[in-house]
This record gives C-alpha cells, sequence and structure tokens, in this order.
C-alpha cells in the first residue's frame, strides 16, 4: 500500500512542477502545434492533391504520438537533473523499492504528457481533422500506452548517462533521426535496406504506427503493422527497457 | 546501535581508497562525530551507511541490519541531513515534508494539505513550531533563507522518527546565528527523542560537544574517543627551557629526572600544573621559560598537517 502512495506522490510532484513552470508548458504545447500547423499544412497544401492523401491527417496522427512519446521519455531524463540538484538522495534513502520510483517517475511523466495530448486534439479539431467519439475514445487509452512506452525508453537512455548535459549532447542524435525514421512527416514503407532496418529499430515508430492503427484503423492501408503487432513489438520492449534501464540506473547511484 | 568492521570504499577510476577499512562502533543515544578535513572519506561514510552507495568491502550493520542486505530495512530507521540541501525548489516547505512522510510509508496518499490525515497536520505544526518555521510552512522553498532550509530537513528528517540521525556538515554555509540555533534544536531533539546523532564536520568546536569523537583523514582512523580523551592523546604540553651553561642545565634536568629532549633549548614534558614546582627545582640560571599548550585545535590541525606531508 505504502509503494502504491509513493508511487502516486512521485506522480503528483511532476505535474505540480509542469504546472508551476509556464515556460515549460508553453514550449511543450508549442512545438507540435507549430509542427502541425505550418508543416502539415504547407505539405497537405503542396502534395496534397497529387497524392489524394490527407497529408495533414498524417501529419497531426505523426506528430501527436511524437509528443506524447518523446515528453515521457525526456521527462523521465530529469531523474538525472534530480541527481545534479541533489534531491535524488532524498528520493534514493527513502524505504521504496527502486522500481516504484521509476514506476512513479513514468506515470508522472505521463500525466504530464496528457494534457498535451488533450491540447492537440483539440488544435486537430480546430484545423478540421475529423474525428467521430468513438475515435476519440479509442485514442485515451492509446495515448497513455505509448507515454509509458515512452517513458520505458527514457529511463533506457538514462541508465547509460552521467549527467544532463550529457543528455543534451546525446539527445538530438538519440530524437532527431527518430522522428524521420519514424515517419512522423514522411512515407517509411518501400525504403532501402539499410534505412528500412533503421526504422525497424526505432522505438518512436512503434509509438507512431499504433496511434495511427488506432486512428486509420488497420485495414486502412496507413499504418505499417496492424495493431496487435504493434502491441506485442511494444509491450515486449517496455520490459526490456525497464528491466534494463532500471537495473542499470540504480547501479550507477549505488556503484560509484 | 551502529556497528563499522574494516568498511572500505574505492571510487571506480580512483587510485586510492575513499574510505581505508575503518571499524567503529556508536551507542544507543550517543551523539558521535567524525571529525576530520575536507576529503577525509566522511561523506563516503555516511553515504555508504544511509545505502545510497555500495562499500566495496568490509560491513556495517545499524541496529542490527546489514546495511547492504537489508538496506530496506536501515532506510526505514535513519534520518539524513545532506551535506547539500535535497530539497525540491518547485514546491513548498509543506510539499517537501509530505513528499517525505508519504515515501516514508507513515501517510496514504493525498493531493493537498488540508486533505491530509489530522495526525499529519499536528506533526508538522509541531515539528515546525518547535524548529522555529510555523508560520512560513505553507511558503514557496525559494522563499526560504539557507538556515530556514536547514531546519526544513530537520523537520523533514525526523517526520518518520529516526532511531539514528545522519547529519553530513549541516552547518556548511550557514550564519553564526543560524548555526548556534541549528545546535539548539538538536540539543532538544536529543534530549526529547533520545535519537542517536551521527554529525560528520571539520569544524572542531562542533566536534567538542559530542561524546565520542573520530578522527578520519584519508580514509583512515587517526584518532577516537571521549574530546577529553583525544584531548589527552593528540594535546602534548610542554615547558621550553634554556640556559647559557646548556651542560649544567642537562646534568641537572636528569638529576631531577625531568623528561626532556632536544640539545637547548630543551623541551621538558610536564604539564602546566607541575611546571613551577620544576621550574622551582632548577638552580642553573635560566635565559628562556616558554610554556606550550596547544588547544584541541593546534594539535587537531597538527595531526591532520603530519598525516598529509
Amino acid at each position: 500500500m505504502s509503494e502504491v502512495a509513493a508511487v502516486l506522490t512521485l506522480a503528483h510532484r511532476d505535474l505540480i512542477k509542469l504546472l508551476r513552470d509556464r515556460a515549460r508548458m508553453v514550449s511543450d504545447f508549442a512545438f507540435p502545434l507549430i509542427f502541425i500547423g505550418i508543416l502539415g499544412t504547407s505539405l497537405q497544401a503542396g502534395f496534397g492533391g497529387a497524392t489524394s492523401f490527407n497529408l495533414l491527417h498524417f501529419v497531426f496522427t505523426g506528430v501527436l504520438a511524437q509528443t506524447i512519446w518523446q515528453s515521457t521519455a525526456l521527462g523521465v531524463i530529469s531523474l538525472l537533473m534530480d541527481r545534479e540538484q541533489d534531491f535524488s538522495q532524498e528520493i534514493f534513502v527513502s524505504p521504496i523499492s527502486r522500481y516504484s520510483i521509476i514506476f512513479g517517475k513514468i506515470l508522472g511523466e505521463s500525466l504530464v504528457a496528457f494534457p498535451q495530448f488533450i491540447a492537440i486534439l483539440a488544435f486537430g479539431m480546430i484545423i478540421g481533422v475529423p474525428f467521430t467519439l468513438e475515435k476519440i475514445v479509442a485514442l485515451i487509452p492509446a495515448a497513455l500506452l505509448i507515454a509509458v512506452y515512452g517513458g520505458a525508453f527514457g529511463i533506457l537512455v538514462l541508465s547509460r548517462l552521467d549527467n544532463q548535459r550529457q543528455a543534451n549532447q546525446i539527445f538530438p542524435f538519440v530524437m532527431l533521426p527518430q522522428f524521420f525514421l519514424a515517419g512522423i512527416f514522411n512515407p517509411i514503407q518501400d525504403l532501402p535496406p539499410f534505412l528500412d532496418i533503421l526504422t525497424k529499430i526505432a522505438p518512436m515508430r512503434y509509438a507512431v504506427d499504433l496511434l495511427r492503427d488506432v486512428y486509420y484503423g488497420s485495414g486502412s492501408g496507413v499504418p505499417l503493422l496492424d495493431l496487435p503487432t504493434n502491441l506485442a513489438i511494444i509491450g515486449i520492449q517496455f520490459v526490456v527497457f525497464m528491466v534494463i534501464g532500471t537495473a542499470g540506473f540504480v547501479r550507477a547511484e549505488r556503484n560509484r | 546501535m551502529i556497528h563499522l568492521d574494516s568498511l572500505t570504499k574505492r571510487y571506480k577510476k580512483a587510485d586510492r581508497n575513499a574510505v581505508d577499512g575503518i571499524s567503529f562502533d556508536v551507542r544507543a543515544g550517543e551523539f558521535f562525530t567524525l571529525l576530520g578535513p575536507n576529503g577525509a572519506g566522511k561523506t563516503t561514510t555516511i553515504s555508504i551507511l544511509t545505502t545510497t552507495l555500495s562499500p566495496t568491502g568490509g560491513t556495517a550493520t545499524i541496529d542490527g541490519h546489514d546495511i547492504v542486505r537489508e538496506a530496506s530495512a536501515v532506510r526505514r530507521i535513519v534520518g539524513i541531513i545532506f551535506q547539500r540541501p535535497s530539497l525540491d525548489m518547485n514546491l513548498t516547505a509543506e510539499e517537501n515534508v509530505r513528499f517525505h512522510a508519504i515515501l516514508y510509508g507513515l501517510y496514504p496518499y493525498a493531493p493537498t494539505y488540508g486533505l491530509m490525515p489530522a495526525a499529519y497536520r499536528a506533526q508538522v505544526q509541531s515539528l515546525a513550531g518547535l524548529l522555529g518555521i510555523a508560520d512560513e510552512i505553507g511558503k514557496p522553498m525559494r522563499t526560504f533563507s539557507g538556515g530556514m532550509r536547514r531546519k526544513l530537513e530537520i523537520v523533514r528528517s525526523l517526520m518518520h522518527r529516526p532511531k539514528v540521525l545522519f547529519l553530513d556538515e549541516p552547518t556548511a554555509g550557514l550564519d553564526v546565528p543560524s548555526r548556534r540555533t541549528l545546535w539548539d534544536y538538536l540539543r532538544t531533539i536529543r534530549r526529547e527523542s533520545g535519537t542517536t546523532i551521527f554529525l560528520t564536520t571539520h569544524y572542531l568546536e562542533e566536534a567538542e560537544e559530542a561524546d565520542t569523537i573520530c578522527i578520519i583523514d584519508k580514509g583512515k582512523v587517526v584518532s577516537f574517543g571521549t574530546p577529553e580523551r583525544i584531548k589527552a592523546d593528540l594535546v602534548q604540553e610542554y615547558v621550553l627551557i634554556d640556559a647559557e651553561d646548556r651542560t649544567r642545565l642537562r646534568e641537572e634536568l636528569g638529576r631531577l629526572e625531568l623528561r626532556s629532549d632536544g640539545d637547548g633549548p630543551f623541551r621538558v614534558h610536564i604539564d602546566s600544573r607541575h611546571a613551577h614546582a620544576a621550574l622551582k627545582a632548577i638552580d642553573t640560571p635560566l635565559t628562556l621559560v616558554r610554556t606550550h599548550m596547544p588547544s584541541l585545535e593546534d594539535a587537531y590541525l597538527e595531526i591532520v598537517g603530519k598525516l598529509s606531508e
């Protein structure tokens, strides 16, 4: 019972931090809206007619998944910031399980990602992305799943890093290629073999594809894999990331 | 209460042990001080005892619990005030305390102060009152001064009623009045709850209040005992004397059975209480009489200085 309370209070702290950090709220919401509003709209205006495929909707679904996934992944890495500000000492000296600490962090960052999900969804409606009520209801669990998956990826990356500076340095290399390998703005079927392999090992790809499974439907031809396959891959990767990441992080904390 | 047996830690890529096989015991309810210069291994020792760092050798137990195998049980019974404040600046003071109380499983989770159990609110108010920060407890951390932050950390660390309270150089960065009030509060807490206090410091005057002092340097125990015993061990009193006729003086010192060394001036090993009688007994006309009575601080500096040479 106390482990559940500990997870909740860790998550609560992250949400409070978001709500008190106005600059972060603005930047969290601004980037996805710029991507969708400018990139999505211009792609649709330029090529949409020729391809007879709505590129705005395509970019919208991609950015929605990417934002949630990346928000949690980056958020979890803020454990490094806690370590630098010596706050992690307070968490790590407490009697709760190390897994609860990680899980609380992922849950908290998922909660932080949720307002972004709502804001992007609302923005999509305003610019005319079609939704049905069933689709919105189905997107909620998908978004939560993507958030938790992003968190597990964050833990894996975190376990390999020593400080925030390192994180800032390697993040462009970990995140930016995935923007393109995950097919947020661009199609990724029929790629040359070396790129095809790279897209298959980019975890963000499965998050984006899962969301498109829910939005377009598995049989629509837009998602690359069907829903059960994406779910299975995400499930396996989640467990692997969590186990390796948590073990690595805890070991790095204690065996200095 | 605390038992260390050949505890050793070598950091990765380090060429020497930060803590080098230290062994000692701390009794329940004792005020124990680990004294040493910067880099002596004090924080490393505390980090190992509070289970946030793995030792590379030796063992330690707190209240019978092994710090490696029963880390969770150890964490439950210790409180710690870190060298660098570990408060979340994005939260209010009370939120920091609540966060701690829930992590330690003292109270169920509730999203606001008002929704927390009455027992929690009473405990926070009483501890904050004891430390004189009751009015500020709902304010954001950023508005707290260094001294108030330290007090809040004490409030927080006492929430789960630890059997042992570790304080890692708690007065670093505090001004003299804050430092003094901090000591007053620690004395009160100890009197009222019987908590074992394990303090590290590099200030000698803070150590002099302790029941037991352990001096470490370069990871090794240099001296251990009550402040009086440490003083007796470390502090060497002597009287420095000289005469024009050094041969006669040397003979006379030998005849009077006064232990001395040097070829002039002579260092006569007598304590200050017997100096007068000894000097009176000497017939040789003296050209120099100087008593040497170092403070504990001089002795400490001497011992630490000797080791670093």
